[in-house]
């Protein structure tokens, strides 16, 4: 492992503080590319290891995410997933789903969004999603929370773009005619 | 002529600004925190100022060809208000993010007693955050000033290799260059100093260690001075290299020392949080 990462996650098991100013600089120590974990880069898997590696990392999450830049925001976002927050993260959420980053609106409707969001705020974050051109294979929980107003919204979406002579995204046809079948 | 401007105010600055400095030659520059004319009356606004110099002003910077970074600090000025002090506490978060090459500006306005804590309060980050220090000069007593200036961060015990003491002018730029700290100029075009006068000073005194910035803001300014300067050497006989060496390489050298500057043509993003500067661009 990264000896930079191998001394930041004995620090931060020791003092959750050590977070604010390890969280930052993580990009630079141990890279930006792809990683094993499908859509996440390997900073995003070093930041939300530095999040589990830290006793409280629950009491720094908000502030990391509202001090943090893009990067920082999204790892923060992943992180809940991992980190037990309760019903905390989702101001968290509902703040990156208000944003215009793709980055961040996909990393908020991961497996925290799917399991937190109330059924109007998680359809709203889906249709969001499909009209930024976010794949749909990035949302976590759409086999489980998709139902009846959720398809009629996308059916309406997809009507509008239809009569509007522009494109339906191709991963939203195979929801739709399920439906229909 | 390859132009690295190392202290200009882009936050208030237009686009065509970007274009018209991309003509000209600038491929890089550093927008260092400061006073924004309005006073600021709260810790908020510090915060949401440094996220935009992390975050939309390099955005906006890189749609013209040029690559931003940042320094930041609680200005001079504001560390006289009790309202605003508490950023100090915030700045450990900043001064670890990508763009930040050093913490600044800093230093001294009227030199009270609220000045002396911050400066050397910030002195102290920079040594922590292994960061050099962008030292603005005060534009009443600046000799004084100045003098005193060169005094506390010798205290701090921060390397002068890593200390710019910048809007320096005749009255200044020997004591500084004793100091070992680096010798910044700001180039406006009525005060603190002139192309003539500027070339006068680099031929008494040599290019090492000198930075010739436009500090251009929401004042009178011209975000072209580095080039204009740059063409006066050249009219004065100094060379190519010359202007190299000042315009470019020592400032390269100067803000290298952060170990964050990223001058490598990076493929710029198309837009930043969903939003284009380019109106009409996106269908």
């Amino acid at each position: 492992m990264n000896a930079w990462l191998e001394k930041a996650l004995s620090d931060v098991a020791t003092d959750a503080s050590a977070l604010r100013t390890l969280f930052p600089g993580v990009g630079r120590r141990v890279g930006r590319g792809p990683s094993d974990v499908p859509g996440w880069t390997v900073d995003d898997v070093a930041r939300v290891r530095l999040l589990q590696a830290a006793p409280s990392a629950a009491a720094e999450m908000p502030d990391l995410y509202r001090y943090g830049d893009a990067a920082e925001k999204r790892a923060v976002l992943r992180g809940l997933s991992v980190v037990d927050t309760g019903d905390a993260g989702l101001e968290l959420v509902a703040d990156a789903l208000r944003t215009n980053d793709t980055r961040l609106v996909t990393a908020a409707m991961g497996e925290y969004g799917a399991a937190h969001l109330d059924d109007s705020a998680y359809r709203h974050g889906v249709l969001r999603c499909v009209f930024m051109g976010i794949p749909l294979a990035g949302i976590a929980g759409l086999d489980r929370r998709t139902d009846e107003e959720l398809l009629r919204m996308m059916r309406s979406f997809a009507a509008e773009r239809t009569a509007a002579g522009r494109d339906v995204p191709a991963d939203l046809l195979p929801l739709l005619n399920e439906q229909d079948a | 002529m390859r132009i690295f401007d190392p202290h200009i105010h882009m936050s208030s600055r237009t686009t065509g600004d970007y274009a018209a400095m991309h003509a000209a030659g600038v491929r890089a520059l550093v927008e260092p925190a400061f006073w924004l004319g309005q006073p600021r009356t709260s810790v908020g606004s510090f915060t949401d100022y440094f996220d935009a110099l992390v975050g939309w002003e390099p955005f906006r910077a890189s749609q013209f060809g040029i690559a931003h970074h940042c320094t930041i600090a609680l200005n001079p000025k504001e560390a006289n208000d009790p309202r605003c002090a508490p950023v100090l506490d915030l700045l450990p978060r900043y001064l670890e993010k990508d763009g930040v090459v050093a913490v600044g500006e800093i230093g001294y306005d009227s030199m009270t007693a609220e000045e002396d804590k911050a400066f050397a309060a910030q002195l102290a980050l920079a040594i922590d955050h292994e960061l050099p220090a962008l030292v603005h000069t005060p534009h009443r007593d600046k000799a004084a000033g100045t003098e005193r200036s060169i005094a506390v961060v010798r205290e701090s015990g921060i390397a002068p290799e890593r200390v710019v003491l910048d809007h320096l002018n005749e009255m200044t730029v020997a004591m500084v260059k004793d100091s070992g700290c680096w010798l910044g100029f700001s180039i406006y075009p009525d005060t603190k100093m002139d192309e003539e006068r500027m070339v006068a000073i680099l031929r008494e005194y040599g290019t090492e260690k000198v930075l010739v910035n436009s500090a251009a803001d929401w004042g009178k300014s011209d975000p072209l001075k580095t080039r204009l300067t740059g063409d006066a050497m050249l009219a004065a006989g100094f060379t190519d290299d010359d202007v190299d060496l000042v315009l470019w390489r020592n400032p390269v050298e100067f803000y290298g020392q952060s170990g964050r500057l990223s001058l490598e043509g990076e493929a710029t993003e198309a837009e930043f949080a969903g939003n284009s500067i380019l109106r009409g661009a996106r269908k």
